[in-house]
């Protein structure tokens, strides 16, 4: 697969378009991996000049500072904003609404300001400027739900864009009776995905998925690789992975594209 | 002696209206106790949120029910004011419903007319509340911290406003030239067939003491919203316009660590620089909050604000999972142990004396704290734009960056971002492996 780094570009004179903005899970988690590939087909289907920083991206540092480590956060941050301007970086794309959220609106106080995009604005605009078409027939009638990642929805109010993408699928969404602004988390946020839950009744990501399943749906769409795992494993808990299956918003484009 | 009565209505007035203000200055020093933010930027919008929000309840009628009954007792209370400013002025000068001859019957008969409407809606909203809280059975209701007081005050509330709406009710049944002039007793009209075969003298110290009970309950019911979640009748206002106005998922980003963090990134300084005389430095900052006094003030109002509603609790995935967390508990305890710093003031001439504990750990427990997933439903929820999630987060900070408290996978978690650019400990030379796999 042909993902050009900053560091090639620049050796060759180049400034890209954007730069995608992978993260941990995207470029480390197996589930996560296939969200990242099915977004750069469809960069490469738009012809979009863009480029990653591989081995010079570093973690965003959310994880540490919803944990509560405000030193570790600003140290990743001004590391990395110094890379980010040294490639002279203007507009950043991250399929990961919790990097998404943090280079938008924690790093310009630090230094780093940068137009930044969750994918789904980001593919919302290329379809927008007819770089892009979804075809409407591979998925059509299927019955689809979406769970809205708490960092790009109530974080910062993102909830049509996901939604606009799916429709144009040609599928069948159906709403939870808890979306948007009232969505409930996936359990995962906070820095959870990486510690066990505090006792209760219940995790977190069950009730969700009871939310989603309520639904009925064959799919689940997330557009959050945290949000992915959580549905996913949710799935697996109520053994239902014989008739729903999860999805970023990404791979279904890819998938209906046949890219 | 006829006087008398003026007298004792003005030095009552007078009492009850300069408790009330003495207790709010409390409030506004016990609120200043908090750290300085700045919230005077973007004047407009704060205005527009304090006028739909506070003033227009719109976050409010999101839940139908209990939005629309907390519309009718506060468009009720907010109208039937201008009645109490009328029962004032008779009060003061000994006058009967002087607003009649000014305004004319028709008009007056009108306005007490919407009054009595208002006031019976406000009664039967009053009392459909009471059966939600007591009968109904609703989950919100029912949670560990509202046991004890915080029930009780739910329910004083109500009664308080069912006594005060009844004898509106019975000071306008049993005023006999009110009655026969037989404008404006839209509704009392039906109640005063009760006080038939009264004495003429009967009925006027009827109406007589349902007057003065009713201006008393005020100003009883006034000194109340000290004590109680009703202050946020009046701290609401403030509260909407102070509030985070940026997104949701910005959180701030601390200055002091700022300065830290780029003095140890600075290449160019000195490490064996002689170390700055340490008497003339400022004591460095607490990093994060363990107690009231290192919140910032609007954390503090928002405190004081807190009606209890549970609307926070009921949308927090932690505690529908059955956690120990609730964002209504945290809001309640910062208010309490606030008011406990702040008798701990009032007893010690003006200044606090350690008293040995603080929000952490005698209010709130860290495993409350670690069940937050940050993912801001209970900020959304709350009708007033309250912010639990802001108080979470500064005490996480406090467990993290002072005593280094975190669960044993979060520190492993931070390790691994810390040595490898990733919370899983992978390589970072490895970070474009996925390109290449098939």
């Amino acid at each position: 697969m042909n993902v050009p780094t900053m560091a090639e570009m620049m050796a060759q004179g180049k400034q890209p378009e954007v730069l995608f903005w992978v993260g941990a899970a995207g470029s480390y988690d197996d589930r996560a991996k296939k969200i990242s590939k099915a977004f750069v087909k469809i960069l490469h289907e738009a012809k979009v000049d863009f480029a990653v920083l591989g081995v010079e991206e570093s973690s965003t540092g959310d994880a540490a500072k919803r944990a509560g480590n405000e030193f570790l956060f600003q140290m990743q941050a001004m590391m990395n904003i110094e890379v980010l301007n040294g490639y002279e970086v203007k507009k950043i794309v991250t399929c990961d609404p919790h990097s998404f959220n943090t280079l938008k609106n924690e790093y310009p106080g630090l230094g780093g300001n940068y137009e930044v995009f969750h994918h789904t604005q980001f593919i919302q605009n290329l379809i927008n400027e007819g770089r892009l078409k979804i075809n409407n027939t591979n998925l059509k009638g299927k019955r689809v739900t979406f769970h809205d990642p708490c960092y790009l929805g109530r974080a910062n109010e993102v909830y049509e864009s996901p939604r606009d993408l799916i429709r144009r699928l040609g599928v069948n969404l159906t709403e939870m009776k808890r979306s948007k602004r009232t969505a409930l988390c996936c359990g995962a946020g906070g820095a959870q995905m990486f510690k066990d839950a505090e006792k209760g009744d219940k995790e977190v990501n069950i009730l969700r998925t009871e939310d989603a399943l309520e639904t009925k749906p064959e799919i689940i769409a997330t557009g959050c690789p945290y949000c992915n795992t959580m549905m996913t494993d949710g799935i697996k808990f109520k053994e239902k992975e014989a008739s729903v299956t999860v999805k970023d918003i990404a791979e279904l484009i890819s998938e209906a594209n046949k890219l | 002696m006829q006087y008398i009565p003026n007298i004792l209505f003005t030095i009552a007035l007078i009492a009850g209206i300069g408790f009330f203000t003495l207790n709010i200055r409390k409030v506004i020093r016990n609120i200043n106790l908090g750290k300085d933010i700045n919230r005077t930027d973007q004047k407009s919008a704060r205005w527009k949120n304090m006028l739909s929000i506070a003033f227009g309840q719109s976050k409010m009628v999101r839940r139908p029910i209990s939005g629309i009954l907390h519309l009718i007792v506060y468009i009720g209370f907010v109208i039937i004011n201008i009645e109490v400013l009328e029962i004032i002025v008779d009060g003061v000068l000994g006058t009967h419903r002087v607003f009649k001859d000014y305004i004319g019957t028709a008009t007056y008969g009108f306005l007490i007319g919407s009054f009595e409407v208002l006031a019976a809606l406000v009664f039967v909203a009053v009392i459909i509340f009471w059966t939600r809280r007591n009968v109904a059975n609703i989950k919100r209701f029912l949670s560990s911290e509202m046991k004890g007081w915080p029930k009780k005050d739910g329910n004083f509330i109500l009664y308080f406003e069912m006594v005060l709406m009844a004898l509106f009710m019975v000071m306008n049944a049993t005023d006999v030239p009110f009655q026969q002039a037989g404008t404006g007793n839209v509704i009392s009209q039906f109640i005063s067939p009760l006080f038939n075969g009264f004495s003429s003298e009967n009925l006027q110290l009827i109406e007589r003491t349902a007057w003065w009970l009713h201006i008393l309950g005020i100003l009883v019911f006034l000194n109340y919203l000290y004590y109680s979640k009703h202050l946020h009748i009046l701290l609401a206002f403030p509260n909407t316009y102070y509030a985070n106005l940026q997104p949701k998922g910005q959180f701030t980003n601390l200055e002091s660590v700022t300065n830290e963090v780029k003095l140890m990134l600075d290449p160019d300084a000195d490490p064996y620089a002689t170390p700055v005389d340490e008497s003339t430095e400022e004591v460095p900052e607490k990093f994060g909050a363990s107690d009231v006094t290192d919140l910032n003030w609007v954390q503090l109002m928002n405190a004081y604000t807190c009606t209890e509603c549970g609307r926070c609790t009921s949308a927090c995935p932690a505690n529908l999972t059955g956690k120990k967390l609730s964002p209504r508990k945290i809001m309640m305890d910062t208010r309490d142990r606030l008011e406990e710093v702040g008798r701990n003031i009032d007893a010690n001439n003006g200044t606090f004396k350690e008293d040995g504990k603080q929000l952490l750990n005698d209010y709130i427990t860290p495993e409350e704290l670690w069940a937050c997933t940050s993912c801001n439903a209970c900020v959304e929820e709350c009708p007033v734009n309250i912010d639990p999630l802001s108080i979470i987060m500064d005490m996480r900070r406090y467990l993290v960056m002072e005593e280094s408290a975190a669960p044993q996978e979060l520190n492993a978690m931070m390790t691994n971002i810390e040595n490898n650019g990733a919370p899983w400990p992978y390589n970072q030379q490895d970070r474009l492996n996925w390109t290449k796999e098939g």
